[in-house]
C-alpha cells in the first residue's frame, strides 16, 4: 500500500498528526518549568525513567521523527522528478501561500534544529543514564534547562527554529486533515485551530527560552 | 498595444527547445490570447520563420485543449478561464509575456507550446467509466432517484474539461484534482457505486505509472482550474482510497 | 451511379423500424471479431458508434484529430437534449416529437428517419444515466426539464449550460472502456486524408498522423464518417478551429452525394464580431430571449450616433427604440425560430440600424426583465415597489440566477456589463443540416461507408430545433448505426483481413502524397488563413442569412477564381514530416473551397425559400419565406462530377404519410 502516491501521502499526514500531539504534549510540560520547578521536575523525572516512556513510546518517537523526515525528503525526489524541464518563470504566489510550496524547506530547517535540540538534551541524558549510569537525582531536571538557555545565541536560534516550526505547522495540520479526507463545512475550523496551535505553541517555546534565559 | 513575446520553441520531442523573443505591435484589447497568437504567427511567415505550434479548437472554454503557462500560470493571469478565453486587455500596453508549454514529466512537449496530455486519457481507460452496454432496454433513467445535492455535486466535478491546468500549475506536477474529479463523480452517483472500489485503485495506479508527481495539499490546482474544481474532491478520492484498499 | 434508394421499411410509419430490426440480417458474435470497422470522429455520433460497435464484438478503429477524442465539438453544446419521457405529464409522445422536429425542419426531411429518431430518443436518456451523466435533476431525484424553441412541452433534458460536455464525456467514458479492453484501438492526432474504395466497396482510409506527419493506410470491412459539420466553409462561425469537411468531402469524390449542402443553420444570438482579428463567434444560449427584447433604434441618425460613440442605449428614449420582433410578429415576439430572427436582425442592420461599430450588431435587452421581476420581487418580500433602485438590485438578482453564466461569459468576451447596458447580439453560423446522402440505414452512395451525426443530412430538414443535434448524434451511434451496419456486414463474414498492400491504397496513398507534396513545394505569397477568410466573406456575403440568384451565381464563380489562386499562391511552410498545423489546414481549406461552390449551386438550384434557406425571389409581400412544396418537396443529393459546378443533381422526392404539410407562420 505504500508504494501508492496516496499511501505515502496518507503516511506523512498521519506521522504528522503524531508529531503533532508529541508536540502538545511536549509543550504541555515544558511550560510547566516556567510555572512550577517543582512540577516540571517531577514530570521529567517520571518521564525520564518510566519504562514504558523510556523503551515503548521513545522507540516509537524516534521512528516516527525519522519516518516523516525520510518520506519528505522521498516525496521531494520524486515530486522534483516529475518536471525534470522547469519552468523559466513560474508565479507560484500566485495561486499557493509561501509556506505550502516550501515546507521541505522549513522541513530543513526543523530537522537542523532537532539536530541542536539531541545534542543539548537528548545526548546528555542517554550519557547520564545508559552510558556513564550517573547516579539519578531527581531535581537536576529544572536547574539544567535553565543552564542551556544562559548564551544568548542559543535563544535566538531556538527562536528562529520555531518560527520555522510556525510555518510548517501553518501549512501541515490542517493539510493532514484534507489528506486523511476530511474536507467539509469543519474545514474552516480546522484551518482556523490550525493557525491558532501554529501561533500559540511555537511562541510559547520562544517564551519558555526567553523566560528561562531572562530568570536564570 | 505593443508587447515582447518570450516563448518557448523546440522543433519536436527530441530537440531541445529554448526561448525565443518576438515583439509585437499593433495588439488590440479585444483580441483574445489566441487570436493575439494568431496575428504573430501570420508575422512570422510572413518572414520565413516557422509559425508557432500551439493546441487550440473550441475557442470557447469548454474543449480543453488550449494549455498555454503564461507569465507563470497556466491559462495566464486571469481566474476561470482558459487560455483561449483570456482577453488581452488583461495586459498593458509595452508588457513583456512569457509564454511556455505546461510542463510535467507525463504530459512531453511534441512542439513549441504542444504537449502530450495522453496520460489523462490512459487514466480513464484505466477506470473512469460504468461497465454498462448499450442495449436500448437499460432500465427507466427515473427508476432511482438521486438527491439534488448529490447530483449537483457530481455535476461540479464532472465540469473537468481535463485541460491539465491542475498538473501545470502544481509545483508537484501532481494530476490529483483531474483523478479525484472523475472519480467523485461516479462516487456520488449510484450508477457509478457499483465498481467504485475498482475504479479508485486502477486509476490511481494509473496515474503513479504515469509519472505524475504527489499531492502536498498546495491547492494552486484549485485556484489554477478553469472551471474551479474543489480541493473537495481529493479529499473524497483520498476517503474512496482508503476504503476500497481496506476492502481490497 | 445507380439511382438514389433510400431503403425506407414497408409497413406503417410506427412500425417501420422495429420491422426493419427484426428483418435485417445479424452477424454472430464469432464472426463480429473476424470484422474490422474504422469510425472517423468522435463526437457524439462517432465515440457513441465506436462504443456500441465495439461492446457488440467488432474490432474498432477510431480516429480524431484532436489530442483525446474527448476534445470534439459536441462538447460545447449548451442547452439540452431531447427525448419524448413525458416525465412532465403534459402531453408529449413519440408522435409529438417527430411532428415538432419534421415541422421545425419546414417539411424537408425524411419522414421514416425523423420518427425512428424520436422512437429511440427516450433509449438514450436511460443509456446517458446509466453511464453516470449527471442530468439536472429536482429536489426529488427525479430528472428535470427545461422548455425550447418551436415546440409546446418540456421534454429537453439538461445538464446546467454543459449538456453537450456531459453527453460526449458519457461517450467518452464508454469508448474509454472499449479502449481499455483492446476492442477499440484509438488513434489520436490522426487525420482522415482519403477513403480507399476496393471494388466498389469502402475497405479502408489513407491517415495522416499528425504530429510526425506519416502517412497510414488502415483497411476495415466498413468505415463510419461522423465528422461534423461544415460551418467552418464561412471561417467565423460557432464551430470549433479544426472543424472541418474533409472527411465527408472526400467520400463525397469517391461516390457518395452530398445532400442539401446549402441547409445552414444561422443562430440569431452570438457576440458579435469585434474586429479584423476574430477567429470564431461565440454563442449564447438560445434561453436568453425568454427575457431579453431584441431591438435597434428607430432613427438612423441615433443608430449612427450610437455606433460612433456619441450615444448611449441607456439613454434612448422608449419611444425611440424599435422592438422590430415583436412589431413584425406579435404572436411569438421574441421567441420566433431561430431562422426567422436570424433574417430579421440582419434586415434591421443592412438598412443601416446596427448598434456596434461595424454596424452589425443588435441590442438584446434586460432591463424591462430587471425591474418586471424586482417588482416581482419587492411585492413577494413586501418591499416598497416603487423604489428604483431596490427593484432594479431585486431584479439582477433573478437574473443573475438565470443566465449568471452566460451574463459572465458576455462580460469577459466584451468587457461590458450586460446587466446595465443592453448586450449586443448578432446572428452567425452554428449548424449545417445538410450532409453527405444516407439510406435509411445510414450508409451513403458508397457500399460500406456509413454517414452519421450532422455529416449525414436525413434528420432536420431545412432548419433544425433547438436541443434536436445532440439526440441525433447519439441516436444514430448508440441505437440506429450498430443495428444497421450488421445487415451489410453479413455478407463480409468469410472476406477475412482486408490488404492494405492493393493498388486502390496504393493509389490512394499516391494521390495524398501529391497534393501534400504540393501545397509544400508551392511556396506562394499568401497564408492558408488568407484564402479561408476570403472564401468566408463570399460565402457570408453571397450565401448567408438571404440569398439572390445574381448573388449565387457571383459567389460560384468568385469560389473557382479563389481556389485557383489558392493552388497557385498558397504558401505552406515547413516540410511533411513534421508536426504541421498549416499543412493540415491547408488541406481542409481546399475541401471548403470545393464545398464552398457546391453548397452556392445547390442555393441557387432551390429557388423555394424553406428553413434556413431564403431566396430573395421567394417571399410574401410581407417579405416572410414562401416555399414552393409544388417544385422542391425532395432532397437535392449531388454527385460528383469533376469541378463542383459540373455536380449532377439526384433528386430523392420526399413523401408526407402521416403529416399535413403546412406553412410556418409566427405572426
Amino acid at each position: 500500500m505504500i508504494s501508492s502516491s496516496i499511501a505515502r501521502k496518507l503516511a506523512m499526514a498521519l506521522s504528522g498528526v503524531f508529531l503533532v500531539l508529541f508536540l502538545g504534549q511536549h509543550f504541555t510540560i515544558n511550560m510547566t518549568s516556567v510555572i512550577s520547578e517543582k512540577t516540571f521536575n517531577s514530570i521529567s523525572h517520571f518521564m525520564g525513567t518510566n519504562p514504558l516512556v523510556q523503551f515503548v513510546l521513545q522507540p516509537i518517537l524516534i521512528f516516527g521523527v525519522l519516518f516523516h523526515f525520510i518520506m519528505g525528503f522521498v516525496l521531494e525526489i520524486k515530486n522534483r522528478k516529475s518536471r525534470p524541464i522547469k519552468y523559466t518563470t513560474f508565479n507560484g504566489a500566485a495561486n499557493a501561500s509561501w509556506v505550502s510550496r516550501n515546507m521541505i524547506l522549513s522541513g530543513i530547517v526543523i530537522l537542523s534544529f532537532l539536530g541542536l535540540h539531541f545534542y543539548d538534551f537528548w545526548l546528555p541524558e542517554i550519557n547520564h543514564k545508559y552510558i556513564e549510569f550517573l547516579p539519578e537525582n531527581p531535581d537536576r531536571y529544572h536547574e539544567e534547562l535553565v543552564h542551556k538557555f544562559h548564551d544568548p545565541r542559543k535563544v535566538i536560534l531556538y527562536s528562529v527554529s520555531f518560527f520555522f516550526l510556525a510555518l510548517h505547522l501553518y501549512h501541515g495540520f490542517a493539510s493532514s486533515f484534507q489528506t486523511v479526507g476530511v474536507n467539509n463545512k469543519f474545514s474552516k475550523s480546522i484551518k482556523l485551530f490550525t493557525i491558532a496551535f501554529s501561533i500559540v505553541v511555537p511562541l510559547g517555546f520562544v517564551f519558555i527560552a526567553v523566560f528561562h534565559h531572562l530568570n536564570g | 498595444m505593443n508587447l515582447t513575446l518570450k516563448i518557448w520553441r523546440q522543433a519536436n520531442a527530441a530537440a531541445k527547445g529554448n526561448m525565443e523573443t518576438y515583439p509585437i505591435s499593433d495588439v488590440s484589447p479585444d483580441m483574445s490570447f489566441l487570436e493575439m497568437m494568431d496575428v504573430l504567427n501570420e508575422e512570422l511567415m510572413a518572414k520565413g520563420i516557422d509559425p508557432v505550434a500551439f493546441d487550440h479548437d473550441c475557442r470557447e472554454g469548454v474543449c480543453g485543449m488550449c494549455s498555454m503557462f503564461i507569465n507563470g500560470e497556466a491559462h495566464g493571469p486571469d481566474r476561470l478561464v482558459t487560455t483561449c478565453q483570456l482577453h488581452m486587455r488583461k495586459f498593458n500596453d509595452g508588457d513583456t509575456i512569457t509564454i511556455e508549454p505546461f510542463r510535467a514529466n507525463a504530459f512531453p512537449v511534441i512542439k513549441d507550446l504542444t504537449v502530450d496530455r495522453s496520460a489523462f486519457d490512459r487514466i480513464q481507460q484505466a477506470g473512469g467509466f460504468v461497465s454498462v452496454n448499450t442495449s436500448g432496454n437499460t432500465q427507466d433513467a427515473n427508476s432511482i432517484p438521486i438527491d439534488k445535492h448529490d447530483a449537483d455535486k457530481a455535476f461540479d466535478a464532472a465540469t473537468c474539461i481535463g485541460c491539465g491546468a491542475c498538473v501545470a500549475s502544481c509545483k508537484n506536477a501532481s494530476a490529483m484534482l483531474f483523478v479525484s474529479a472523475k472519480v467523485s463523480q461516479y462516487a456520488l452517483l449510484p450508477q457509478g457505486k457499483i465498481e467504485a472500489t475498482d475504479r479508485v485503485l486502477n486509476m490511481v495506479k494509473q496515474m503513479d505509472d504515469e509519472g505524475f508527481g504527489n499531492c502536498t495539499n498546495t491547492g494552486a490546482c484549485e485556484v489554477e482550474c478553469p472551471k474551479g474544481i474543489s480541493l473537495e474532491n481529493i479529499a473524497r478520492m483520498n476517503r474512496e482510497y482508503y476504503s476500497a484498499s481496506i476492502e481490497g | 451511379m445507380a439511382k438514389l434508394d433510400s431503403k425506407i421499411p414497408k409497413g406503417p410509419l410506427s412500425d417501420k423500424w422495429t420491422n426493419h430490426k427484426s428483418k435485417i440480417n445479424l452477424v454472430s458474435p464469432a464472426n463480429k471479431r473476424q470484422i474490422d470497422v474504422i469510425v472517423v470522429g468522435t463526437g457524439l455520433a462517432g465515440a457513441s458508434a465506436s462504443a456500441t460497435l465495439a461492446e457488440l464484438g467488432y474490432n474498432v478503429k477510431t480516429f480524431c484529430f484532436q489530442d483525446s477524442p474527448r476534445r470534439a465539438h459536441s462538447i460545447a453544446a449548451q442547452g439540452g437534449i431531447n427525448a419524448a419521457k413525458n416525465y412532465q405529464g403534459d402531453g408529449d409522445s413519440t408522435y409529438r416529437l417527430f411532428y415538432d422536429t419534421i415541422k421545425g425542419g419546414d417539411y424537408r426531411s425524411r419522414e421514416s428517419n425523423v420518427h425512428r429518431l424520436a422512437e429511440v430518443s427516450t433509449n438514450i436518456i436511460d443509456q446517458c444515466v446509466a453511464q453516470g451523466v449527471p442530468f439536472a435533476r429536482d429536489y426529488g431525484g427525479l430528472l428535470d426539464n427545461r422548455s425550447f424553441g418551436g415546440v409546446l412541452v418540456s421534454r429537453t433534458f439538461y445538464a446546467k449550460g454543459q449538456t453537450g460536455q456531459q453527453l460526449l464525456l458519457g461517450a467518452y467514458s464508454a469508448m474509454n472502456r472499449q479502449i481499455g479492453r483492446g476492442k477499440i484501438k484509438m488513434y489520436n492526432r490522426h487525420e482522415m486524408m482519403d477513403l480507399v474504395v476496393v471494388d466498389g466497396k469502402a475497405r479502408g482510409i489513407i491517415t495522416r498522423n499528425l504530429v510526425d506527419g506519416k502517412l497510414e493506410r488502415h483497411s476495415a470491412h466498413a468505415v463510419v464518417i461522423a465528422s461534423g459539420g461544415y460551418g467552418n466553409v464561412f471561417f467565423l462561425s460557432t464551430n470549433a478551429m479544426g472543424s472541418n469537411t474533409s472527411a465527408g468531402w472526400k467520400i463525397h469524390k469517391k461516390g457518395a452525394h452530398f445532400a442539401n449542402p446549402c441547409f445552414t443553420q444561422i443562430h440569431p444570438t452570438c457576440i458579435p464580431v469585434s474586429g479584423d482579428h476574430q477567429s470564431k463567434l461565440t454563442l449564447m444560449s438560445e434561453s436568453l430571449r425568454n427575457d431579453g427584447r431584441i431591438w435597434v433604434p428607430k432613427k438612423l441618425e441615433d443608430a449612427k450616433a450610437i455606433r460612433e460613440g456619441n450615444l448611449k442605449p441607456t439613454d434612448l428614449a422608449e419611444a425611440d427604440r424599435d422592438y422590430y420582433l415583436e412589431r413584425r410578429y406579435p404572436a411569438f415576439g421574441n421567441l420566433v425560430p431561430r431562422d426567422v430572427a436570424s433574417r430579421a436582425a440582419k434586415e434591421r442592420c443592412d438598412t443601416g440600424f446596427g448598434v456596434n461599430r461595424t454596424g452589425e450588431a443588435v441590442y438584446l435587452d434586460f432591463a424591462a426583465a430587471v425591474i418586471r421581476y424586482g417588482k416581482e420581487q419587492a411585492h413577494i418580500k413586501g418591499l416598497n415597489e416603487e423604489d428604483e433602485v431596490l427593484v432594479k438590485n431585486l431584479g439582477q438578482e433573478v437574473v443573475r440566477s438565470k443566465y449568471g453564466n452566460l451574463f459572465q461569459m458576455y462580460e469577459k468576451i466584451v468587457d461590458q456589463n450586460p446587466y446595465e447596458t443592453p448586450m449586443m447580439i448578432y446572428p452567425a453560423v452554428h449548424y449545417t443540416m445538410g450532409g453527405v446522402w444516407v439510406d435509411y440505414n445510414l450508409m451513403t452512395s458508397i457500399p460500406g461507408c456509413f454517414a452519421i451525426g450532422e455529416a449525414n443530412f436525413s434528420d432536420h430538414g431545412a432548419n433544425r430545433l433547438g436541443a434536436s443535434a445532440l439526440m441525433q448524434g447519439l441516436a444514430d451511434g448508440y441505437f440506429v448505426l450498430p443495428y444497421t451496419m450488421g445487415d451489410y456486414l453479413s455478407d463480409d463474414i468469410r472476406t477475412g483481413t482486408i490488404p492494405i498492400d492493393s493498388p486502390e491504397f496504393e493509389a490512394a496513398e499516391k494521390d495524398v502524397k501529391n497534393q501534400l507534396d504540393g501545397f509544400i513545394n508551392n511556396k506562394g505569397i499568401h497564408s492558408v488563413d488568407y484564402y479561408h477568410r476570403k472564401l468566408g466573406k463570399i460565402m457570408w456575403d453571397k450565401c448567408g442569412m438571404s440569398r439572390n440568384e445574381k448573388g449565387l451565381k457571383e459567389a460560384m464563380l468568385e469560389i473557382k477564381a479563389l481556389r485557383e489562386d489558392f493552388y497557385k499562391n498558397v504558401n505552406v511552410p515547413g516540410s511533411q514530416n513534421e508536426f504541421n498545423e498549416q499543412l493540415a489546414k491547408a488541406g481542409r481549406v481546399a475541401d471548403f473551397l470545393e464545398l464552398g461552390e457546391l453548397f452556392a449551386k445547390d442555393a441557387l438550384e432551390r429557388t423555394e425559400s424553406c428553413g434556413g434557406h431564403f431566396r430573395e425571389e421567394s417571399q410574401t409581400p410581407e417579405g416572410e419565406a414562401l416555399r414552393d412544396d409544388e417544385n422542391f418537396t425532395f432532397v437535392s443529393a449531388w454527385e460528383y462530377n469533376g469541378e463542383p459546378a459540373d455536380a449532377v443533381l439526384r433528386k430523392e422526392e420526399l413523401k408526407y404519410e402521416e403529416i399535413e404539410v403546412k406553412t410556418r407562420s409566427y405572426k
